[in-house]
Parts: C-alpha cells; sequence; structure tokens
C-alpha cells in the first residue's frame, strides 16, 4: 500500500512538508522529480482524511496509487475538458 | 569596481546628473496612478516608503530597478490564468521561470545583481508558486538578505491564503510592502477564477474554496495595515468574468487601507496551457483597461505601469536581464558586498538628486493650459530605456509607454507590449512579423516618439495613421508629448477624429 510520483513531476515542493509519514524526498539539486519511499508510505491511513501528497499536487497525473492509477485524474485539477486540451494542442501543433 | 549602468549607453549612464530643461519623469505633474502628486496627499514616512520603488512609484520605475528571486515554488491554490508547469525560457508573464533557486543561491544571485545594477533597490519574491506556501525558503533568503544588503527593500507578492498566519513573520523580516493578488470579493465570481485552494489540510473547490481565501485575503489585508505595512493589490481584468465587479474591489480595499490598486489585463494564449488560455478566455482590449483603470481612479490610488514580471525577473522594469545573472554566470563573478553597496548609495544619491531638480521644474510647468480647452485627447507612443526621456529607437522598443496630450496636460497611461508574450520556439506565436505586433500594439496612438526610426517602418506607421517622430530624442518625455500635441494642433490636426475612431 503505497502511492507514488512519476515524470509529470514539476519539483514545486508542496508534497514534501505536508507528509505525516516523511516518505517524500527531494533531490537538491531541483532537477530531479520528487519520489516516495514505498516503505514509508501509509496513503495517510489514519492521519488525514485526504492522502496530503494528492490534495495539494497542482499537476494532474503526477501522484499515483498502488494500482498505477492517476490520483488526480486529467482535468481534476486545471477544470480543463481533456477533449478541449487535445484539440488546443493539435491546433497548436498545425500552425 | 567599474560602475556599470542599466542599458550601458554613455547617455543613459550620464542621465542622473544631466540637467533637464523642464519637465518630465514620466507622469511628472499629471494626475497618473502613483506619480509625486497623485502621491501627494500620504504622509512623509509612507512618501518614503514608496520613493524608490519602482512597482509602487511611477516616477521610480523610470530610474530604479528591481529583481524578483524564484525561491518559493509551491503554490496552495489554483488560478485559472496559471499553469503550474512553469518552467520556461521565452515567455514573459508571472509564474514562470527559467531556474528555481535555494535560499543560498538566490541570496547570491541578489548579491550580484546588485552588485552589476547599481540602480536596483528591492528584492521580491513573488513566486513562481506562493512565498508564503513556502515559508521556509523565502524567510530563509529575506533573514541573509537584511544581514547581507540592509540598503535593499524586501517585498513579496501573495494570493492571500497563508498571509494572516505569517503576518507576524513579514513584520519580524522587516517586509513594509507586501502585494495581495485580490480577485474578486464575491465567491461566485471567485469559484470562476480559482477552481480549488488547500486549506486545513484538504483540497476545497468551487465557491466554498473561494470564500476561504477571500476571507483570508481581507484579514490579511487588515492584519498588514493595522502594522502599518504599505499593501497594493493587484487585480487580473478577466472580461466577462470579473470587469464588471473590480471598481467594487477597489472600493472595498481602499477602505480597509490599502495604499495602490493595479489593475492588470489577463494574459491568455492556448499556448500557455493555462485553463482561460486554453479554453479560449479573450484578455481585455487596451481601451477597455484604460477604461476600467480610469473608472476605479476615483477611488483609488491606480496603477498603470505594471509589466507583469516573471518571477525570476531583473533589471527595470519592461527589461529582463535575467540571463546576465543564472547560476553558472555569476559563479564566476567576485564580488564585494559592501563596496557595492556603497555605489549602490552613491548612484540612488544622484538619482534622487536628479529627481529633485526635475519636480522644481515641473512644479512651474503648466505646458497645455494656454490651448483651447475644448480640443480631442491624443494618445502617442513614447519609445524609452528610462530615465525619463525618449530615447530608444523604434526597432529596438519591446514596449512602448502610452501618453494621453490634452488642454489639462499630459498624463501616463500605461504601456504596450510590442513583442509577444511568448516569442520562443516555432510552436510560439503564428507567424506575425514582428512590425505587424508592435502595430497592432499601438491601436489608437496617433504618433510614435522615438530616438530614431527606419525608412521601413516609417511607411508602415504612417500607412497605419501613427506618425512616427524622431525629432524629440534625448528630451523628457512630457515635454515631448506636449509639443507634439501643440504642433498638431497648430497643423489642424485635432480638429477631426482620426480614422480608428470614425471608422
Amino acid at each position: 500500500m503505497a502511492f507514488s510520483i512519476n515524470e509529470h513531476c514539476v519539483n514545486c515542493w508542496a508534497c514534501l512538508p505536508l507528509c505525516p509519514s516523511a516518505a517524500i524526498s527531494a533531490n537538491l539539486d531541483g532537477r530531479a522529480r520528487f519520489a516516495i519511499d514505498l516503505r514509508k508510505c501509509t496513503e495517510c491511513d489514519g492521519a488525514h482524511a485526504e492522502p496530503q501528497c494528492a490534495a495539494i499536487c497542482p499537476i494532474e497525473g503526477a501522484i499515483l496509487d498502488a494500482a498505477g492509477a492517476a490520483l488526480n485524474p486529467p482535468g481534476s485539477l486545471t477544470g480543463i475538458p481533456p477533449h478541449r486540451l487535445a484539440e488546443a494542442m493539435a491546433e497548436i501543433q498545425a500552425r | 569596481m567599474e560602475l556599470k549602468v542599466l542599458d550601458q549607453g554613455p547617455s543613459a549612464a550620464k542621465a542622473p546628473s544631466v540637467k533637464e530643461p523642464s519637465a518630465g519623469g514620466g507622469c511628472g505633474q499629471s494626475a497618473c496612478g502613483s506619480s509625486a502628486d497623485a502621491m501627494a496627499h500620504l504622509p512623509p514616512h509612507i512618501r518614503d516608503k514608496v520613493r524608490n520603488h519602482p512597482c509602487y512609484s511611477e516616477q521610480a520605475h523610470h530610474y530604479y530597478a528591481r529583481m524578483h528571486v524564484a525561491v518559493a515554488p509551491a503554490c496552495n491554490i489554483q488560478c485559472h490564468y496559471c499553469n503550474r508547469k512553469y518552467d520556461c525560457a521565452n515567455e514573459s508573464r508571472p509564474g514562470v521561470v527559467s531556474e528555481l533557486l535555494t535560499p543560498d543561491q538566490a541570496v547570491r544571485k541578489v548579491l550580484a545583481v546588485a552588485a552589476t545594477i547599481p540602480q536596483m533597490s528591492v528584492l521580491g519574491i513573488a513566486g513562481p508558486g506562493d512565498p508564503l506556501a513556502n515559508p521556509e525558503r523565502t524567510f530563509e533568503t529575506f533573514r541573509q538578505l537584511t544581514e547581507k544588503a540592509p540598503d535593499i527593500k524586501l517585498c513579496v507578492s501573495t494570493n492571500g491564503l497563508a498571509l494572516p498566519e505569517q503576518v507576524d513573520a513579514l513584520c519580524r523580516h522587516n517586509i513594509d510592502h507586501v502585494t495581495i493578488t485580490i480577485n474578486c470579493v464575491d465567491p461566485d465570481i471567485g469559484a470562476q477564477i480559482h477552481p480549488w485552494v488547500f486549506w486545513k489540510n484538504r483540497r476545497v473547490r468551487g465557491v466554498k474554496g473561494a470564500k476561504i481565501l477571500i476571507e483570508q485575503q481581507q484579514k490579511g489585508l487588515e492584519m498588514l495595515v493595522a502594522r502599518g505595512v504599505l499593501v497594493k493589490v493587484n487585480s487580473v481584468m478577466i472580461p466577462g468574468v470579473n470587469d464588471a465587479h473590480l471598481a467594487e474591489v477597489s472600493k472595498v480595499v481602499k477602505a480597509k487601507g490599502a495604499f495602490l490598486h493595479n489593475v492588470m489585463p489577463l494574459i491568455a494564449e492556448a499556448e500557455h496551457g493555462t485553463f482561460y488560455g486554453v479554453m479560449g478566455q479573450r484578455g481585455p482590449r487596451a481601451e477597455e483597461l484604460a477604461a476600467l483603470q480610469d473608472a476605479c481612479a476615483g477611488d483609488m490610488n491606480m496603477m498603470r505601469h505594471c509589466r507583469q514580471c516573471r518571477a525570476d525577473a531583473v533589471g527595470l522594469l519592461g527589461q529582463d536581464r535575467g540571463a546576465e545573472f543564472t547560476l553558472d554566470r555569476i559563479a564566476e563573478m567576485d564580488i564585494d558586498p559592501e563596496a557595492a553597496m556603497a555605489t549602490r548609495a552613491r548612484v540612488h544619491a544622484q538619482i534622487e538628486a536628479h529627481r529633485q531638480d526635475k519636480a522644481a521644474e515641473a512644479a512651474a510647468a503648466h505646458p497645455l493650459d494656454d490651448l483651447p480647452a475644448g480640443l480631442r485627447p491624443v494618445l502617442m507612443a513614447v519609445a524609452t530605456k528610462g530615465q525619463g526621456v525618449v530615447n530608444q529607437h523604434f526597432g529596438h522598443a519591446r514596449e512602448f509607454l502610452v501618453y494621453e496630450a490634452s488642454p489639462r496636460g499630459v498624463r501616463f497611461m500605461g504601456h504596450r507590449k510590442a513583442d509577444p508574450y511568448c516569442g520562443g520556439d516555432d510552436t510560439c506565436g503564428d507567424g506575425e512579423s514582428a512590425l505587424d505586433i508592435t502595430l497592432r500594439a499601438l491601436a489608437g496612438c496617433e504618433a510614435v516618439l522615438c530616438a530614431k526610426v527606419g525608412i521601413a517602418p516609417w511607411e508602415r506607421l504612417e500607412a497605419a495613421g501613427i506618425m512616427p517622430n524622431g525629432e524629440h530624442a534625448m528630451e523628457p518625455i512630457e515635454d515631448a508629448v506636449a509639443q507634439v500635441y501643440r504642433e498638431m494642433h497648430a497643423a489642424g490636426a485635432l480638429d477631426n477624429n482620426p480614422d480608428w475612431m470614425t471608422a
């Protein structure tokens, strides 16, 4: 039972001080992304109503549950419908 | 040490000691945002506080430089005009940076910049997240700077959510300028701008989240004012969302003691990947922004010279010299902080002497009140590198200052960007030439005053109904604008409305 952070992480530091299990670490050169220690992560069970890293993370799809599913799926944080984002990106690419 | 001056041209370097023939210095005597005159009603200790702060004083921004250090990446809210994937070298807008710094790196960078650009007076922390959502990094930076460069003013720009709990810490670190971004005082409007806030260990969405944000902002504003901290309020003008509501915001924050209100235009392009950009929300046109600023001005001291800087901007407003101060480059610089501080004191004293001369001259000048009172006002664009004079080549200008001339005088209206916000790789922009973009930016102006202008742009400007004018190089801006207005009147150009008004 543990979460993980993937390559979408932008290194914003928001999650690190919130983790009740001190499971999150950063590479201090500021470039490599943040990571969750699988042995320490409790998914905030018993500590908070919402898992803290996922509750503050601003990037959709950056934090995954044990099954690999995004805790903040596309569109859930920015409010941009995924199909609209795809259309906009296609328009920009076509220019 | 060798004294390097902003823009480094011999004329720019000498300007503070040059006697100018009469008024100038941007706003001078007219009724713009935070000019000396608009600040005349303030107590002296407050005027002293903003005198050399380019973000609080319209006059100061012609002379003094500022910088932001990007030590605060975390944020506690989401705004629909922001994309949290903030790393871009080519964009100039808030919330974007090229590299994040640790407090130690930031302090080294500030000392390097302040030694290289002695006009520097202010260090701000503005992100790329929220400074108060990163209190350890923010306050450690301030603590070291208070020790190593005590002459530099420190300020923060915050969304206000964590403000009440950090007010005491701000006061302990001698922060006497705080900017709060307040886009609304109505949670229903807030929910259309801020989709969520992180509050007491939960992500709170919609109207409920917006209500918490608004309460915290207002409480923080009151607490700061009670402690004598100068507060500027920034608002992003979003047509159809909060444009009709911002006059109310202006009233409320003024009643609570905010010192200055800065209404800024929404920046939204699909390329930025923001909610508003992708969803096609438009920003306000220059005339819509000016009309709202005028409407709020009855209630509140308005700021019109904001450049919506990056969270790692360096230099005079409108200028970004960040690329000269990357970590690699500052590592090679040999800095003597004490000598640099002495140099800053000398340069700032020169600037103040120069400004006093100008102010005395401006007090005596009423440049246009002999003209018939009914003459229509005219907008003119000015290319300047600073010092309050017309001193930039048309083709080099990345922005123009816009002034309005009328028999009531000359007043500063704001700036227009000449280059696109996003001028980077080939996914940016849509193939318009730089000149096309400049011509579009100057819409509504009838003249453009610059040090020089080439033949090709001259012809395009004329064809667009904008008279190029290179005859006032190195003259104070207000004098030059007044002179051109006088010439237009003499030539009968003020008898008819220009094409763009009747079209």
